[in-house]
């Protein structure tokens, strides 16, 4: 039987890296994907805890996490379009109009 | 046999995640990422949560990806665009932050006293969940249609060209 730590130990790690990718990547769809992991490592969480204790509500959390998920791509994809479109470059470090 | 299809797929995870962040190219960093939501997808099933498991591969890595690769194929981007590094630092400072979160979640999960799942004490079928949703959580249910209406006005709005 596999304990629960194990999950955990999983989701956290991959959690982490989603944070080191938001890090390191400078291309701004490369950020979004960042976050789409450590959406994921979070949904494992709710799964194995809703597994654990036998109640069904952490599985039902995962799917308003999977919608905020499509909306977020949605809005961020068309933010990316408008700003290739602007700035011809998806650099997040070269979009600093209103950077002091 | 359940302790080997775990650690397969949690390897493949972890393995899929690094490569995200080792790929030059974005579209391979999406593809990878496919990899990684399809492992989760097993992942889910190992955890009796079947019917998260088929929306998982349908909605996330069938619709959402299928987004991802969408736009980062119409941009057409070049391969690597370093340039202007004026946050190159965060590197430095980001990746041991990031370790020291790793290690001090890691020690303090493992210590933590042994919990097993008990297997196959609920599955999660389509019908318990959908009761769930319709009963437990009608407000929030209502609400994610309200933010999925927004979202969509939004991603019109910031797409369009001249509006």
């Amino acid at each position: 039987m596999i304990p629960l730590n194990w999950y955990l130990i999983l989701a956290a790690v991959l959690f982490v890296i989603g944070v080191l990718g938001f890090f390191i990547k400078r291309n701004i769809i490369a950020l979004l994907l960042s976050v789409e992991i450590m959406l994921n490592a979070v949904n494992l969480t709710f799964v194995a805890f809703s597994s654990q204790r036998g109640q069904i509500s952490g599985q039902v959390f995962v799917f308003f996490v999977l919608v905020v998920a499509a909306a977020e791509a949605a809005v961020g994809l068309a933010l990316v379009i408008a700003m290739y479109r602007n700035r011809e470059t998806l650099n997040v470090d070269r979009s600093n109009l209103l950077k002091w | 046999m359940i302790e080997i299809l775990f650690f397969f797929f949690a390897a493949l995870a972890v393995g899929a995640a690094i490569n995200v962040l080792v790929q030059k190219h974005v579209l391979y960093s999406a593809l990878s990422l496919i990899v990684l939501l399809s492992s989760m997808s097993g992942l889910f099933i190992l955890l009796r949560a079947d019917f998260l498991a088929v929306i998982q591969v349908i909605v996330y890595a069938g619709a959402i990806m299928v987004l991802f690769v969408f736009v980062i194929m119409l941009l057409n981007l070049p391969e690597d665009e370093d340039g202007a590094d004026r946050l190159r630092w965060l590197k430095f400072l980001g990746i041991p932050l990031g370790l020291f979160f790793l290690f001090l979640t890691v020690i303090t999960l493992w210590n933590v006293e042994r919990q097993d799942i008990v297997e196959a004490q609920m599955a999660g079928t389509p019908e318990l969940i959908g009761r769930s949703l319709f009963t437990d959580y009608l407000l929030p249910f209502e609400a994610t249609s309200l933010l999925i209406l927004i979202a969509l006005m939004g991603a019109v709005v910031f797409a369009k060209k001249d509006l």
